[in-house]
């Protein structure tokens, strides 16, 4: 199913450098080690199980050289963080922690038990030493065949943010041994009415939105937006650099972009009120989303240049078209439309030529596409039946299959960057509240946990 | 000065206060409110107070109007904690106006009418059950439905801004359809006298 290699790969070390937030990850200087030793092998070599299976790993604790207290927390942290995160993606098995404990502790490369470890059916080791330097950690990571005894693959990293550089290896490690974009230095994002602000002008003390990033995982959950209004519906760039969202700091409904890294903010509807739901293209230059600007109360959908040139009307129908998704390829739109009653979701080309294509059939009320990444081709959405529950559609064969069944509210659902994991919104826990789950339907996961969380959108 | 001088000046001063009280309507204030630029919008609570009667120096009894009429007086906040304007609620998932939506709107006009220099925004609002983003949509047609309503009824379109807040801003946090019902509805602020 990941047959380019080459691609993902780069995607992957890609990712590591645009969400510069992050980690940095460094080779070390020239002067002070050769490459060589940098890359414990030349060749990363692909560890494989011995049944056909996933390869089956152990994730000891790190090594703290030395007993620098910051070298030893950050020890323990990288093989908890490294471990939960290639755990998301299952491609790999792993041998329960609690027997670890049966095994001699390695102090550094040379004197891993390797013939203990295939006595618990090791297939690979990750082993990986930390060490306090002046202006932070140097952490350095080795994937061990455990038959050969062989580096499979290796990298040193200096960094202060061991959450970081646990999050940097998996996507590494996915990308060089199973040709998978792991998505754990992804982002989320999502607004939040956790702060408690009131929105001033109105008499009923209305409670503020303002849009929230955090890791994958929920960790590091920050706020980006000073509106003191609300601020809704966040979407990320595809660089990761910017977030759409809609906001309603003029009285109407507008598009802002906020650069979260420079804390520049743009316009991107220009105070034309009432236009919600921006949604990026995959290649970043333009913007669809949906407005009624033309007063007659149904909206209609529009696609934009990133700085606001170029407006274009996209749908010409008497009925409400909402919630626009863009194909992965770029030349489509998925949307909402009640054109025949109830809203059902539709996909059109971009061109605006010929008819859209309803999609759902089977639904009585159906919004909120959300269309997924290569490789698959699939719409996930929110489907009202009672509840709301999430629903995955393929689009070539129209097989639909469940992902929440009534655990409270379940809506907005949008896709990982890898098409592997949907993220969403749900009141099965009171409040509304994003998790995440497995396009399985497997892994929930509860990412916010403070006020009411909402709109969640995954970085690419 | 005679007693007969006095009372002319009194008169005259009167009747003064009555033509300044009566031209108090023409727009001092702009019909319609300009779009706040600022990225906070101004509280209502740093407006001015209702302008004083103008009366000149003498002691005279206020013009009667405002007398009668404490809704003329009344703050922006004063009147939209408890507005003269009623809302006109919906059936689930729909944007139509019922009779009972349009005997509120029609009531609403008569007091559109009577304070003409009004600006009025109408929020579109929904029940929690759909989903948010069809909700937007939903409660930009039920405020515009309001607006079209109002019109039709001779309310000038541009005192009437429009915003939707979808399900954002429940009146009832409840999970009741009594709870729901309150929430399906066209709201009147009022944000400019």
């Amino acid at each position: 199913m990941f047959r380019n290699w080459s691609l993902t790969f780069l995607s992957g070390l890609l990712a590591v450098a645009v969400l510069g937030a992050g980690p940095v990850v460094q080779q070390p200087p020239a002067s002070q080690q050769p490459p060589t030793s940098q890359q414990p092998t030349d060749i990363t070599t692909t560890i494989t199980s011995e049944g056909g299976s996933v390869p089956r790993l152990a994730i000891p604790d790190f090594i703290a050289i030395g007993t620098d207290p910051d070298a030893v927390a950050a020890a323990k942290a990288l093989g908890q963080v490294l471990w939960d995160d290639l755990n998301f993606e299952h491609e790999f098995a792993f041998i329960p922690r609690d027997t670890y404990a049966s095994i001699p502790r390695a102090t550094s490369f040379a004197d891993v038990p390797f013939d203990r470890w295939r006595e618990l059916n090791a297939d690979g080791l990750i082993i990986g030493t930390v060490q306090k330097t002046p202006t932070g950690l140097r952490i350095e990571m080795r994937l061990f065949n455990a038959r050969t005894r062989q580096s499979a693959y290796g990298r040193v990293y200096d960094a202060k943010n061991p959450r970081g550089i646990a999050h940097a290896m998996s996507d590494e490690l996915h990308a060089s041994q199973r040709a998978l974009k792991g998505v754990a230095l992804t982002k989320l994002t999502f607004d939040s009415d956790r702060d408690g602000e009131k929105m001033t002008g109105t008499v009923e003390k209305r409670e503020t939105k303002e849009v929230y990033i955090s890791d994958y995982d929920g960790e590091g959950q920050t706020r980006v937006t000073l509106g003191r209004t609300l601020n809704v519906f966040p979407r990320w760039s595809p660089n990761g650099k910017s977030i759409a969202y809609t906001s309603y700091r003029r009285g109407g409904a507008n598009i802002f972009i906020s650069n979260i890294y420079e804390g520049t903010l743009e316009e991107l509807t220009q105070g034309k009120d009432e236009s919600w739901l921006a949604a990026w293209s995959p290649d970043g230059t333009r913007l669809c989303f949906a407005s009624s600007r033309d007063g007659n109360g149904n909206s209609s959908l529009y696609v934009v240049n990133r700085d606001g040139s170029g407006l274009r009307r996209l749908t010409n129908h008497p009925s409400i078209n909402m919630s626009p998704t863009w194909s992965p390829s770029g030349t489509q739109i998925a949307f909402t439309s009640d054109r025949t009653g109830a809203p059902q979701i539709y996909i059109m080309s971009l061109d605006g030529l010929g008819n859209p294509t309803r999609l759902t059939t089977g639904e009585s009320y159906a919004d909120k596409p959300t269309w997924s990444p290569a490789p698959y081709n699939e719409i996930a959405y929110t489907s009202r039946a009672g509840g709301n529950d999430i629903k995955v559609i393929d689009v070539a064969t129209r097989e639909v299959r469940q992902l929440t069944f009534g655990e409270g509210n379940n809506e907005s659902p949008v896709f990982s960057p890898n098409g592997r994991h949907v993220a969403f919104t749900s009141t099965r826990s009171g409040k509304k509240q994003i998790y995440t789950i497995a396009r399985t339907g497997k892994d929930l996961k509860q990412i916010t946990r403070a006020g009411n969380n909402e709109h969640p959108d995954w970085s690419r | 000065m005679t007693v007969a001088r006095r009372l002319a000046l009194l008169m005259v001063a009167a009747s003064l206060g009555t033509a300044i009280a009566c031209s108090k309507k023409a727009p001092v204030v702009q019909p319609t409110a300009p779009p706040p630029t600022t990225t906070t919008p101004i509280p209502d609570t740093t407006r001015p107070p209702a302008p004083p009667t103008p009366v000149p120096e003498p002691v005279v009894a206020p013009p009667p109007v405002v007398r009668e009429d404490p809704i003329a007086s009344a703050s922006l906040d004063d009147l939209n904690r408890n507005s003269p304007l009623k809302p006109a609620f919906f059936d689930y998932n729909s944007s139509e106006l019922n009779a009972e939506g349009q005997k509120a709107l029609d009531e609403d006009a008569l007091v559109l009418k009577r304070f003409s220099t009004w600006a009025i925004t109408i929020e579109g609002h929904c029940d929690e059950r759909g989903t948010p983003e069809y909700n937007l949509a939903l409660g930009e047609r039920r405020a515009v439905a309001a607006r079209t309503y109002l019109v039709s009824l001779g309310i000038a379109a541009d005192r009437l801004r429009i915003v939707s807040y979808g399900k954002e801003f429940p009146f009832d946090p409840g999970h009741t359809e009594a709870a729901f019902a309150k929430n399906r509805r066209a709201h009147f602020v009022i944000t400019a006298k």
